[in-house]
């Protein structure tokens, strides 16, 4: 049970990140799973007023600030845009509409969850976090950090000519992943390169990344070996969902459809 | 602490805790429309709009509502009545425990979505359980509703 003695609106980022130094103190984000768990908070803190509750876009970047809503990422046409109909299709098995006009963005990526698809997609992708106190850093090293103190002010996507595709794999519909998985490729530095995320392992999402230049016109066969090879590169784990070698299967099977779609896009 | 919203286009304050759910709050200002069906923050039954948008009211922090606006399915009474016959003339309820949630985002739909396809359907309603049916009785309630709505517009 969650029980909570103090409710405080911060008026300032800086009050905020003071009132969670102390032990008891939690940053409210959508509180779709702090209500679930058991804790006695002194403090809880609302970000709401500090108009974190927006999505930014300029020639370099998307900034999602923290308090954005799944809902707000899900219909964003910049978003769309920029990466098709990948980031909606990450969000819209998640629970309901009423779920993502309250889950935010910051609490899905600060609460660094096995089963996030926001995660998992946003791994893939060119993504930073905004710390109040830890500066702006790659998600990737953000996703490995214990919890902190910290405040997640915003998450930063640099924009870059790469294309996306999000699958996850469910056992019913609104359930959690058994597998979650995001694939990006684009030219870096001069050479392609594949970004392999795969989440609900049922470990947190991790990102894999290689230099691959590979043919539009590969046989299947060959594209197997590629995703084979990315996939066995994770760690997979057994739960109530699915058994690590049943996950590693799914893992293959969603990285070589992700691949083949984006190469059959390029063609 | 005292919070002050509109609750369907009224003013009103209420004396909340900390910790204090918007649900409960409801319930006891007479909105006993909103009820707790699962307490996984899953089934929907607790839908409310809080400015227009639905949301589960079962994982709202009552202090959080100062200076918003909240409507329940008291508040939309005629068009809450009216897909009501809907609902009815396809034999869609059972137990209808699930109805007031299931009602208040099928009136989302309706403001947000035009003419949905039954795959948009379903994915705006998902998180709406029923466990009565299997959906069908419901799906025809509202595809003939929205044909009612376009007949009206057009």
């Amino acid at each position: 049970m969650l029980t909570i003695n103090n409710y405080v609106k911060a008026k300032s980022l800086e009050e905020a990140y003071e009132l969670n130094q102390a032990r008891n103190a939690r940053v409210m984000g959508g509180m779709m799973w702090m209500r679930l768990g058991n804790a006695k908070v002194q403090t809880i803190i609302d970000l709401s007023d500090l108009g974190l509750d927006q999505i930014e876009e300029n020639d370099h970047v998307f900034k999602i600030g923290a308090m954005c809503t799944l809902r707000q990422l899900e219909q964003h046409e910049g978003l769309r845009e920029m990466y098709g109909d990948a980031i909606a299709k990450a969000l819209h098995h998640i629970v309901g509409v009423q779920f993502r006009n309250q889950a935010t963005v910051g609490g899905s990526i600060y609460g660094r969850f096995g089963f996030s698809d926001v995660l998992t997609c946003l791994l893939a992708l060119d993504t930073f976090v905004e710390l109040y106190n830890g500066g702006t850093i790659r998600l990737s090293e953000f996703v490995n950090h214990k919890s902190d103190k910290d405040i997640l002010v915003s998450i930063i996507i640099r924009k870059s000519n790469r294309k996306l595709r999000y699958d996850s794999i469910r056992q019913t519909k609104t359930d959690f992943p058994v597998l979650a998985c995001a694939v990006v490729t684009g030219p870096v530095h001069g050479k392609e390169t594949w970004y392999f995320s795969v989440g609900a392992r049922p470990m947190k999402a991790a990102v894999l990344e290689k230099e691959w230049e590979i043919p539009k016109d590969i046989s299947d066969e060959q594209l197997e070996i590629y995703a084979k090879e990315a996939a066995s590169q994770f760690t997979y784990g057994t739960n109530m969902r699915g058994s690590a070698k049943y996950r590693q299967h799914l893992a293959e099977v969603l990285i070589l459809r992700s691949m083949r779609s984006i190469l059959e896009e390029g063609r | 602490m005292e919070v002050k919203f509109i609750l369907n286009g009224k003013q009103t304050a209420a004396e909340v805790g900390a910790d204090t759910i918007l649900l409960d709050v409801l319930r006891s200002l007479g909105c006993h429309s909103v009820k707790c069906g699962c307490e996984t923050t899953n089934c929907g039954l607790c839908t409310v709009w809080i400015d227009g948008r639905s949301r589960l009211s079962c994982s709202v922090l009552a202090a959080a509502m100062e200076g918003h606006e909240i409507t329940t399915l008291e508040g939309v009474k005629e068009d809450a009545e009216e897909f009501g016959r809907f609902l009815a003339n396809e034999g869609a309820e059972q137990c209808g425990f699930c109805s007031p949630g299931f009602i208040m985002n099928v009136l989302a739909m309706v403001k947000e979505l035009h003419n949905p396809d039954i795959e948009g359907i379903k994915e705006y309603l998902s998180g709406n359980l029923c466990r009565c049916t299997g959906y069908m009785g419901q799906l025809r309630a509202i595809q003939k509703y929205l044909q009612s709505k376009e007949e009206v517009c057009s």
